[in-house]
């Protein structure tokens, strides 16, 4: 493979030599599905980039005929559905694969096979729900996908079919994604460390994987109800039977506000991880940083309604999510300080993923401002639905996660291909990547202040709209040749970037302790934790002399394994592969690829129901169904490692 | 992830020192928690909020045919059906703790009833026998509605009531199948104290399964209006 040429190759007996698709369709290391997101999720972002640019394209001219209303309502759908299911929460899979096991010395997560078993649901999900939009039969509802427009009375066509069973599949991706990783994180900590001395980046994905185990359910619940409404005719969401107008707002938001902390806390851990590293100081105020981040998850899960002040929820409702709404903001604002403090003194190195992270703080604060200003209900009835809604998202997706994310990629690459990246594509990239987002969103907030509501596929001249969107769309077509370079740059870098040792930027925690690319046991010895930024502590110990030391957890972690495994904190020099130092690696399979696409199938086979096609219909869901149920228990009996 | 392959990799070390399955289903029921926090709030809201009948709790007369359809839920039934599954909590426990505590030798005069507690088959097959018992019951109940004029889409009582209570059912099921199979492995090499904590995993599941019924059974069954 590629992506783990350089490190010490380690080939299963019984597996001398496998084409390089088959070692990913069976693979179970963290990394190497780690690196299946990232270009998975990468693809699906320039996918949903690409429908990004025939919307503006439609809206740069009043009246303009690029694309039918019909078109462009799949367009906004897509777009809005691909970037959030299939690119930011994937991109964050990307590195909580990558990254948690190295952050908190594991050799793999907890559950490696089910693991790979998230990716493939991932991706084979993603290409369900993706491919009707090149036959321009694709869900066409909004990402919000609001019943009962979405039921079968107002959206009688295939298009929403896709929607509510792709988004079914992908669910099941995160929920076993984050079981997996709240089990790594809560039971595979090297000893020593505490949860104090995780880094934050783990932090801020742990806090992630307890919304998605807690908000996940129920958006499975209310896309189960338009699922039966839709195929089995149930009353949900109808409502001539006398249902709830308002049910599924309820039920998606009581989902839909988590999910944009889920989307932006990994992005927040990424950027905690960067600015201590190229300051040359530990983080500020870290103990508050974690508090922060946990408090940011449970009020999270308090403010759903304030997406749906213009309902008329009546006083009490709109005034209390408006207060929570608020308060929400002042955890967040606490974390924008302490970054702030962390380069405050530091003794600041401007990497691309420096820039990246600094642009994150002050674009996340635009963002962060505007949200205030429609936490106020009746300021909102004012803002919400119109272009400015599209302008705050857009600053804490864009300007938030993806700074963030882009950030990470920078940062991390090098530990992922043992290369850094090149640093003046990387500033080039950097630079034209935020002019044009200031371009592309700023102007939103002008024109929905004057009163351009989101997703109408066209518009009037003479509202004073013009201006505003010429810019967009001019913004919009910049962002291309960003991330073009960002591409260039990516791939170029893999084979042609400058080789780096296990620690380009002098970081201080343990996944910078091993060699780059880490070997695929990680780590041959594991480390003893003694302080939050171990590596410091050997290389730099006057940067971490104010932190507190501690030799707990030793003891326990010795008693229960005896010491041959773990070694005091060192800089990993080992280079044999796993099997000559006797390390136990979990098998290779592919069993878990064949139980997501059962899954899938079986999915695929509701679609033909409202068609009438029995055959293909019952013919997909129980030959699906035989398929993983088949595969499922013939991965539960069989062991996870070879014997060696 | 099958009992053998955890018996040869017990000494790997954890924070906690707690098998990472035992973890892992801890988070898997408090996501469970969820979803059916979503179902049985989602009936709730629809009490009382039908259009036409039949209702669960009073009579309701069509008005275009006269036709009378008498309050649908069969209280006496349901605690019937409540009573097995509470039983078959009870044996989960008995199972776990033959599994457990297989290979001791029993004290000097214990009697039958000591001796039937150490066979983890018996409490088993039963665990499974009262599951599906209750499964029954539900077939039953599912059919008898269907007959007096209550299916899943004739209002929004009978949307929201068979959904919740078909997704419990669907996961006591589950939770027969992997009785079940855990009962053939016992029957295949027997089941070893080593085995326990497959048994517990299982038996976590069963118990939440039970306690989400016991909620289900007191909102929707025992409190009219
Ligand atoms: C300071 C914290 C924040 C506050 C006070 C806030 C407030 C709000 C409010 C009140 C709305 C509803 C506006 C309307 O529809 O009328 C909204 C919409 C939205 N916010 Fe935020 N927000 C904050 C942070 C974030 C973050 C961090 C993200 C994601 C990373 C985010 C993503 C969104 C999205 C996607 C929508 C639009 C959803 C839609 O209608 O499609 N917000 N925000
Ligand atoms: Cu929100």
């Amino acid at each position: 493979m590629a992506t783990v040429a350089a490190s010490p190759t380690y080939t299963a007996s019984a597996t001398p030599q496998r084409s390089r698709l088959m070692s990913w369709l069976t693979t179970t290391d963290h990394k190497v599905i780690g690196t299946l997101y990232l270009h998975t999720s990468l693809f699906f972002f320039v996918l949903g980039g690409l429908e990004a640019l025939l919307i503006r394209w439609q809206l740069m001219r009043p009246n303009s005929v690029v694309l039918t209303a019909d078109q462009y309502n799949q367009l906004f759908t897509m777009h809005g559905t691909t970037m959030v299911f299939l690119a930011i929460m994937p991109l964050s899979a990307a590195f909580f694969n990558y990254l948690i096991p190295l952050q908190i010395g594991a050799r793999d997560v907890a559950f490696p096979r089910l693991n790979a078993f998230s990716y493939w649901i991932f991706l084979l999900g993603g290409v369900f729900i993706t491919l009707p939009i090149f036959f321009w039969v694709a869900p066409d509802g909004g990402w919000f996908g609001y019943a009962p427009l979405s039921g079968r009375t107002y959206s009688p066509g295939p298009n929403m079919d896709f929607w509510v069973l792709g988004l079914q599949i992908l669910g099941i991706s995160s929920l076993a994604a984050s079981f997996n990783f709240a089990t790594t994180i809560i039971n595979m900590r090297a000893p020593g460390m505490n949860l104090m001395r995780m880094p934050m980046f783990t932090w801020m994905s742990f806090v992630t994987q307890f919304l998605i185990i807690l908000s996940f359910p129920v958006i499975t619940i209310a896309l189960v109800f338009l699922q039966f409404d839709r195929f089995f005719g149930t009353t949900f969401y109808q409502i001539s039977a006398g249902a709830d107008p308002l049910l599924w707002q309820h039920l998606f938001w009581i989902f839909g506000h988590p999910e944009v902390y889920i989307l932006i806390l990994p992005a927040f851990g990424l950027v905690s991880e960067v600015l201590p590293t190229n300051s040359r100081k530990p983080l500020f105020g870290y103990p508050v940083m974690a508090y922060s981040g946990i408090l940011i998850g449970f009020l999270g899960f308090g403010v759903w309604a304030h997406h749906m002040f213009a309902v008329g929820m009546g006083p009490i409702a709109d005034t209390v999510f408006g207060l929570t709404t608020m308060l929400i903001a002042i955890p967040t604002g606490v974390k924008i300080f302490n970054w702030i403090f962390t380069m405050w003194g530091g003794s600041i190195r401007f990497t691309a993923a420096m820039k990246f992270a600094i642009a994150l703080i002050a674009m996340f604060v635009i963002g962060g401002i505007s949200g205030i200003t429609h936490a106020s209900p009746p300021s909102d009835l004012q803002q919400t639905d119109t272009y400015y809604i599209v302008a705050h998202f857009h600053y804490v997706l864009f300007g938030g996660a993806i700074l963030g994310i882009f950030a990470g990629i920078y940062h991390y690459f090098p530990k992922m291909y043992g290369r850094t990246m090149n640093e003046t594509l990387g500033t080039w990239h950097f630079w034209l990547n935020f002019i044009a987002m200031n371009l592309t969103f700023f102007p939103m907030h002008f024109a929905g202040m004057l009163g351009m509501p989101r997703r109408i596929y066209t518009y009037d001249a003479g509202q004073g709209w013009e201006l505003f969107n010429m810019m967009s769309t001019m913004g919009a077509f910049l962002l291309a040749p960003a991330t073009l370079i960002f591409i260039y740059n990516f791939f170029r870098s893999k084979k042609h970037g400058e080789p780096c040792g296990p620690n380009p930027w002098d970081a201080p925690t343990l996944e910078w302790s091993i060699p780059s690319p880490p070997p695929e046991y990680n780590f041959a010895k594991i480390p003893m934790v003694t302080s939050r930024y171990p590596l410091w502590d050997l290389t730099h110990p006057e940067r971490t002399a104010e932190i507190p030391h501690t030799q707990t957890g030793w003891t326990e972690a010795t008693q229960q394994t005896g010491e041959h495994d773990m070694a005091p904190m060192h800089i990993e020099t080992e280079t044999r592969t796993a099997k000559e130092l006797g390390i136990p690696m979990p098998s290779s399979t592919i069993k878990p690829f064949f139980v997501a696409l059962g899954i899938v199938l079986m999915f695929s086979g509701l679609l033909f129901l409202p068609k009438g096609m029995k055959v293909p219909a019952f013919a997909l869901m129980f030959g699906g169904t035989a398929m993983w149920v088949g595969y499922l228990y013939a991965w539960l009996t069989t062991p996870l490692e070879d014997h060696h | 992830m099958s009992a053998s392959a955890d018996a040869a990799h017990g000494h790997h070390y954890t924070t906690t020192g707690l098998d990472n399955r035992k973890i892992a289903i801890w988070a898997f029921i408090g996501s469970e928690c969820m979803l059916f926090a979503s179902l049985i709030s989602t009936y709730l809201i629809y009490k009382g909020k039908s259009l036409v009948g039949p209702f669960p709790h009073t009579p309701w007369t069509d008005p275009s045919s006269g036709k009378v359809f008498p309050a649908i839920l069969n209280i006496p039934v349901t605690s019937a059906s409540t009573f097995v599954l509470l039983m078959s909590s009870l044996a989960m426990v008995l199972a776990l703790s033959a599994v457990e505590n297989r290979g001791k030798p029993l004290p000097p005069g214990a009697g039958a009833w000591d001796k039937a507690l150490t066979s983890s088959k018996l409490w088993l097959w039963m665990t499974c026998l009262l599951g599906a018992g209750f499964l029954a019951f539900q077939a039953y109940e599912f059919t008898s509605f269907v007959h007096e004029g209550l299916t899943i889409r004739r209002n929004l009582f009978g949307s929201s009531f068979f959904t919740l209570t078909g997704f419990h059912g669907a996961h006591v099921t589950a939770g027969v199948i992997w009785l079940g199979s855990l009962l053939a492995i016992d029957y295949k090499r027997g089941l070893q104290p080593s085995d326990a904590l497959a048994v517990d995993l299982a038996a976590l599941y069963w118990h939440f399964v039970d306690v989400v019924w016991i909620a289900i059974f007191t909102l929707l069954y025992l409190i009219p209006g």
